[in-house]
């Protein structure tokens, strides 16, 4: 666990028109560490990744990568510095086969024909890297791979490319109960690899299984950073539905805790 | 990152290197899955040139042989063409009368202009990538379905070819060149060179893989089955060739008739560039993940729009080359060139060799295969004396077949997992 946090957010605004989506969040992400960031539906999680991963830019607010600051204007920014997001739905081509998908839109060439020998070789020791040991063969399709061994893929391809930071947007979602275990302890073994990771769940038993930290959104405010061993089951579900829980989360009143000094017929708790 | 430092246990997923039976094994449980590829064209190529052998004798002699292949020639070239568009699930109904186009544009260039035939075939390929560019840029930019883009094109081209042979009137194409695509052959000696430097250069290129994947200790397929497959090209093209170079004249003191057809390798080489093209190349990658995830190959930063439009190009460039083929074997070109069933044959011949209508799935050789189906049912009907109205009713009987073959195999492939 090192003390400068991978990566740090600060005072991130965000509205799409007259909808505050993020006000004022901060957010860190340690490397060797898993970083749940939970929140109900409509708390901001998805815009909070989107504009991590740079396919929203932000109003306000600053970056700090390693440190340094940075701005990320792309996806390309994003994955240059080493930020790799596995989406919900995955976005892998059932017709192609495991090494294809890995290398999709960076496939390794020497002239101008794929280098498939490099490819597969690099694929293998990825997953190897991961223990991974469920895929029976690099070169079957993804068509015929369970939904576990689908993420385990996505989030291979993430790996590949020596990212710093992985974020997974509710990868258990869909999957049964030995799937889902396996999921995790592969997102377990990346943070153990050293890797940032965050993990957004909706699942509190997943968020505890694996979390060092965990993130509370409640509409739109980070209301709570904390060690997953200082906080209890139920306190997290408090934080998530209603902001606050006993010391942590938003003060008592809204407005009072000096970052949104809004009226309360403007808070978004309002709008909704 | 460490993480491959840390465990070194072998790659992953490595399976005991397989052996001529259970490579056997693992093909026919692909097959038994769904995933069935070229088989039925295979079957069905073997079980009508049987059945045709048999009612009529013609059938199965040289001279017949030499015409199947010319008779095909335009289908099977459009139809290359169409596995790419079909590769993304979309369609081009105007690849028909869009080589018709062309060909009318090599005649009036060559004929009526009086330029030479290069000339002519490089208006003709121009002609062809325009209409692409054109056909693409309506399906990727404005968002106009293809069918609707295509089907509007098969009205309009059906007018401009009308239109460029004066309203009907045709034009004969004379130059020596353009009527020896289809019309003359390689002398036997040179089609003996070809077909053997085809087979080494298959052989050199499996050899290479195979040995260079297993010095990187990856999976190989045994090399029993990778001589299997140099031997079986070998042995089709030597009887091929033999075949071929048969005299098949009818009175040799008048004229000799024997030797490979000239559009016979000209098929080849485009079956080769084209399939390395899908097989190879970064490029061919990106249109197999556009057909199977659109989305997918958006978010792996492919652009979705430019892949889209290079398909019609190509489609459309081939269809130019299906036109010159035919305007040569028909010594002119007439309001009537790439109209009636060229279009459907193209599009037969593509679903039938394997490649699906739903995107994602085919090969350039399924038109090849689909094409040789093709042109030995018209071909066999013919000697059978049906009349035309019987042979559309089969052929397109074939193809609805060939299309139930693809969704049935489609969800038999959904259901097992393989595809």
């Amino acid at each position: 666990m090192s003390a400068t946090p991978l990566l740090e957010l600060r005072g991130i605004d965000k509205s799409f028109g007259p909808v505050q989506v993020l006000r004022d969040v901060a957010f860190t992400a340690h490397p060797g560490e898993v970083t749940a960031l939970v929140g109900d539906n409509g708390a901001g999680k998805s815009t909070l990744v989107k504009c991590i991963s740079g396919i929203y830019p932000t109003d306000a607010g600053e970056f700090l990568f390693d440190g340094r600051p940075v701005s990320i204007n792309s996806p390309r920014d994003a994955a240059a510095l080493g930020i790799e997001v596995v989406y919900q739905d995955l976005a892998l081509c059932d017709n192609l086969d495991i090494v294809q998908n890995m290398f999709l839109g960076r496939e390794k060439r020497s002239g101008i024909v794929l280098d498939e020998p490099t490819m597969e070789q690099m694929a293998a020791e990825t997953l190897a890297g991961l223990s991974v040991r469920t895929v029976k063969s690099l070169r079957q399709h993804v068509s015929s791979l369970s939904g576990g061994q689908r993420q385990t893929v996505a989030i291979a391809k993430a790996v590949l490319w020596n990212s710093k930071l992985v974020i997974l947007d509710e990868p258990t979602a869909a999957l049964g109960v030995a799937q889902t275990a396996q999921v995790l302890e592969l997102v377990r073994r990346l943070a153990d690899n050293g890797l940032a990771v965050v993990l957004i769940s909706h699942n509190m038993n997943d968020v505890f299984a694996v979390s060092d930290r965990i993130a509370a959104l409640y509409l739109g405010q980070m209301v709570a950073q904390v060690k997953t061993t200082d906080i209890t089951h139920s306190q997290v579900v408090e934080l998530i539905t209603a902001g606050r829980s006993g010391g942590l989360g938003l003060a008592g009143e809204p407005g009072s805790n000096g970052t949104g000094a809004a009226p309360a017929d403007t808070t978004p708790g309002a709008v909704r | 990152m460490t993480a491959t430092v840390v465990k070194k246990e072998g790659p992953a997923g490595v399976a005991p290197a397989p052996t001529v039976g259970n490579h056997v094994n693992n093909y026919w449980r692909r097959v038994r899955g769904g995933d069935i590829g070229a088989l039925p064209a295979v079957i069905m190529l073997l079980v009508l040139a049987v059945g045709f052998s048999i009612a009529r004798p013609s059938f199965f002699t040289a001279g017949n042989l030499a015409n199947l292949f010319t008779q095909g020639a335009a289908v099977t070239l459009i139809a290359m063409g169409l596995v790419f568009v079909l590769l993304l699930g979309e369609i081009d109904l105007s690849a028909g009368f869009a080589s018709g186009v062309c060909a009318a544009i090599l005649a009036n260039v060559v004929t009526v202009l009086g330029y030479p035939w290069y000339v002519a075939v490089l208006a003709a390929v121009v002609t062809g990538v325009v209409i692409g560019t054109v056909l693409g840029l309506l399906v990727a930019k404005v968002g106009i379905p293809s069918f609707v883009v295509t089907l509007a094109g098969f009205l309009a081209f059906q007018g401009v070819v009308l239109t460029l042979m004066d309203e009907g009137a045709n034009i004969a194409v004379r130059d020596d060149t353009l009527v020896a695509i289809a019309n003359r052959n390689l002398s036997p000696a040179l089609g003996w060179a070809l077909a053997a430097l085809a087979v080494a250069g298959y052989a050199a290129v499996q050899l290479l893989r195979h040995r260079n994947r297993s010095a990187r200790g990856l999976l190989t397929d045994p090399i029993a089955v990778v001589a299997a497959r140099i031997g079986g090209l070998a042995v089709i093209l030597g009887l091929a060739v033999y075949v071929l170079n048969l005299e098949r004249s009818r009175n040799v003191l008048v004229v000799s008739l024997k030797g490979v057809p000239i559009v016979v390798p000209i098929i080849a080489v485009l079956l080769v560039v084209w399939t390395f093209v899908l097989q190879r190349t970064s490029y061919g990658r990106h249109i197999y993940a556009v057909g199977g995830n659109a989305e997918a190959a958006r978010r792996a930063g492919i652009s979705v729009d430019r892949i889209r439009i290079s398909v019609f190009v190509i489609c459309s460039g081939m269809a130019a080359i299906g036109g010159i083929v035919a305007a040569s074997r028909a010594n002119s070109v007439d309001p009537n060139t790439g109209g009636s069933n060229v279009l459907l044959y193209a599009v037969g011949a593509a679903v039938i060799g394997g490649t699906s209508l739903f995107g994602g799935k085919g090969r350039v050789l399924d038109a090849v295969l689909g094409g040789a189906v093709v042109a030995v049912i018209d071909n066999g009907m013919g000697l059978m004396g049906y009349s035309s109205g019987v042979k559309f009713v089969v052929t397109g009987v074939v193809l609805l077949a060939a299309a139930t073959i693809d969704a049935l195999s489609r969800r038999r492939a959904a259901a097992t997992g393989v595809r």
